[in-house]
């Protein structure tokens, strides 16, 4: 009952003027950060987060997380309409979307595509409200090897459930975790890996990285690409939105299943990407008429965008709970807090009930507002896709750049940000994936320091990771992640060796 | 994303993979000297500051001499990108390269005009009106919105001083 209440003062929170207005901004800001490619919602974020600085905590949160809602949104116009993903998690959304908008029904896709992600996003807030406190309250008794272990499941979930090759999975990840440790030890005070470089001492920043990793690298794989803008005119009127609306509600058994892939995916790190190919799959095995997935079923569109909108939106549990994110957009978030002086984790819920229920509550307020924004105004955002990529993307380079000069007030910087993106282009080209690489650059001292702590107490000794039955669970949960592929085809043998 | 090969010539997948392995493993060997001369023993207060680093480089030097493994045992011949695309990439790494080295000395602003005048001038092949309104506008509004709405100081040159913004 008490969370009640806490929902209902975020609410009131949430609805000042002041942070309805950001709402809206940030919902605009993130729809045309979702359409333009190269800017996505981990980057757009992180490039809007130095405006933040000066604000109350509440109100950027509200306004940046805003942006990321927004940006959920925006991938689904340029994936039905010009059959180009303006984001990865976009990708199945073409495989339906594009070919019912080639056969005149746009309307309905769109209507279809923006409802799912409603639908989605809904039921991700809703578990959030109902599950954050308690995971919060319970990850108050964590000790240092309880906290390690939480990291460790994390990062052993990527390398189990990504569909990159887990060897890569892993060089990436430790880059992070290596880029994290360069400069100031936090316990021992010592400088390290600097070797002598003065720009070093604060070690990198995960923002720089995040621009430059996943801004400049992506406008540099969509020169490779020299790609136009084709596409079909966007018309949705209240007509088509009430046909499809009555339509939808009979596919409420796909929408369901799309929410629990969403959310799970979303809560242990695997991100909206592969939560939109999985429930894509399964919906394709699973549907009546699933030999037609691929042609323009209606059903191809509702599934991954419903899962993806989930997964974006459950990718904050962790965070808030845990100080986990789930996601690149919510480890920027994350940073976010960092900046604006709050400690992310359990104790957020004890000692920040405004920030926290303002910013679920804003979840909801936000998600509602972006459906109407962009079933209003597609044909406003599928107009900026027809502006040449040769206009929009000095102007995104040079935002890019504005962004990683703020952060620390350094040229510097910007430098690095370059040298990012050349990198980010390469790992990109060659399977590697960039997610870990980001979260552990955010996470990696917070687990460094988890882990010397727990070894501290021990003496050094590695069984304090399995001293009790709550940390070696988590630790066998996270073996278990960190071989799930190795077991799944061990299994699929001994399976055929049966049969 | 990677081209086929076709009749178009062009660096192969597998060495560009080859490539980025041992510049990994490299990356790797840096960590683990660095960790070296920080102390990856115990001292008086517990793991010293190279400890975990170097666990971590060791790592990355383990994962990439398998994924070089990996890379060399690939068969198939794809092109990493044909020479034609990758100087479409190289036409925006190398402006790039120049605008971000020359905002120390000349500011934001400046160097941001000459880079979209210059990007959609010879890239995109726009007339000068076009491009010169772009290349003013983005900067202005560039000024409005962090300098004067949200307080973000950005890097300024000489013009802005004499200028007196």
């Amino acid at each position: 009952m008490e969370e009640l209440a806490n929902l209902f003062h975020g609410f009131a929170v949430a609805l000042q003027p002041y942070n309805m207005m950001l709402m809206v901004v940030g919902i605009m800001l993130g729809v045309i950060i979702g359409v333009l490619p190269g800017l996505g919602g981990a980057n757009g974020v992180a490039i809007l987060l130095p405006l933040t600085f000066s604000m109350p905590p509440t109100s950027a949160i509200i306004m940046l997380s805003c942006i990321y809602w927004g940006a959920l949104f925006g991938g689904a116009i340029t994936s039905i309409l010009f059959n180009i993903p303006g984001e990865p998690w976009s990708v199945a959304t073409t495989f339906d979307g594009y070919p019912m908008a080639q056969q005149g029904k746009p309307g309905e896709a769109l209507t279809a595509a923006f409802t799912s992600s409603f639908v989605g996003a809904l039921f991700a807030v809703a578990m959030i409200t109902l599950v954050a406190p308690l995971v919060a309250s319970f990850a108050l008794r964590f000790g240092p090897a309880e906290k390690f272990a939480v990291y460790f499941l994390a990062f052993c979930s990527f390398v189990g459930l990504s569909k990159e090759p887990p060897f890569k999975t892993i060089a990436a990840m430790m880059i992070g975790f290596a880029l994290a440790a360069v400069g100031l030890d936090s316990i021992t005070g010592q400088l390290r890996l600097t070797f002598g470089i003065t720009e070093l001492l604060n070690g990198f920043d995960f923002l720089i990285a995040v621009i430059g990793l996943f801004g400049i690298g992506e406008i540099l794989l969509t020169m490779e690409e020299g790609l136009s803008f084709r596409g079909g005119n966007a018309k949705i009127n209240l007509r088509v939105v009430l046909q499809t609306w009555k339509e939808l509600p009979s596919y409420w058994v796909t929408s369901l299943r799309s929410c629990l892939i969403g959310c799970w995916m979303g809560v242990t790190p695997a991100g909206a990407t592969p939560a939109s190919f999985m429930s894509y799959g399964i919906a394709k095995r699973l549907a009546r008429n699933g030999k037609n997935f691929g042609k323009g079923e209606i059903e191809g569109v509702i599934a991954p965008e419903t899962a993806a909108h989930a997964a974006g939106t459950s990718a904050l549990l962790p965070m808030l709970s845990l100080g986990v994110p789930g996601s690149p957009t919510a480890a920027v978030l994350l940073g976010g807090l960092l900046i604006w002086g709050l400690q992310p984790g359990p104790m957020l819920f004890v000692e920040q009930k405004e920030f926290v229920w303002g910013l679920i509550a804003s979840m909801y307020l936000g998600n509602l507002a972006g459906l109407l924004v962009v079933l209003t105004c597609v044909p406003i955002f599928a107009a900026i896709l027809r502006v040449p990529f040769s206009i929009i993307a000095p102007l995104i380079l040079v935002l890019c750049a504005i962004g990683a000069y703020s952060v620390h007030n350094s040229t510097f910087d910007v430098m690095l940000m370059l040298v990012f993106g050349v990198l980010g282009y390469l790992l990109k080209k060659c399977n590697y994936p960039l997610a870990p690489l980001v979260l552990a650059i955010v996470l990696g001292d917070k687990a460094e320091e988890a882990f010397r702590q727990s070894l501290l107490g021990s003496q050094g000794s590695l069984s304090v990771f399995f001293s009790n039955g709550l940390v070696s669970t988590i630790m066998v949960l996270g073996l278990v992640a960190l071989f799930w592929s190795a077991i799944q085809e061990g299994y699929s043998r001994l399976r055929t060796a049966v049969a | 994303m990677t081209a086929r090969r076709s009749d178009a010539a062009g660096p192969a997948h597998k060495a560009v993979e080859t490539g980025v392995a041992l510049l990994i493993a490299a990356f790797g060997i840096i960590v683990i000297i660095g960790s070296l001369k920080a102390g990856i023993n115990w001292g008086a207060e517990g793991p010293r500051a190279g400890f975990f680093p170097f666990y971590i480089g060791v790592s990355i030097v383990a994962a990439s001499a398998i994924n070089l493994w990996s890379a060399l045992r690939e068969t198939d011949d794809r092109l990493f990108a044909e020479w034609g695309q990758l100087r479409q990439v190289m036409s925006v790494v190398v402006p790039t390269a120049i605008y971000v080295g020359s905002m120390p000395f000349v500011g934001l602003y400046v160097a941001s005009i000459i880079f979209i005048g210059w990007f959609m001038r010879w890239l995109g092949g726009y007339r000068w009106l076009p491009t010169i309104a772009v290349a003013l506008g983005m900067p202005i509004i560039t000024y409005l919105v962090f300098e004067r709405w949200f307080l973000v100081p950005l890097p300024k040159g000489p013009i802005e001083e004499w200028l007196g913004l």
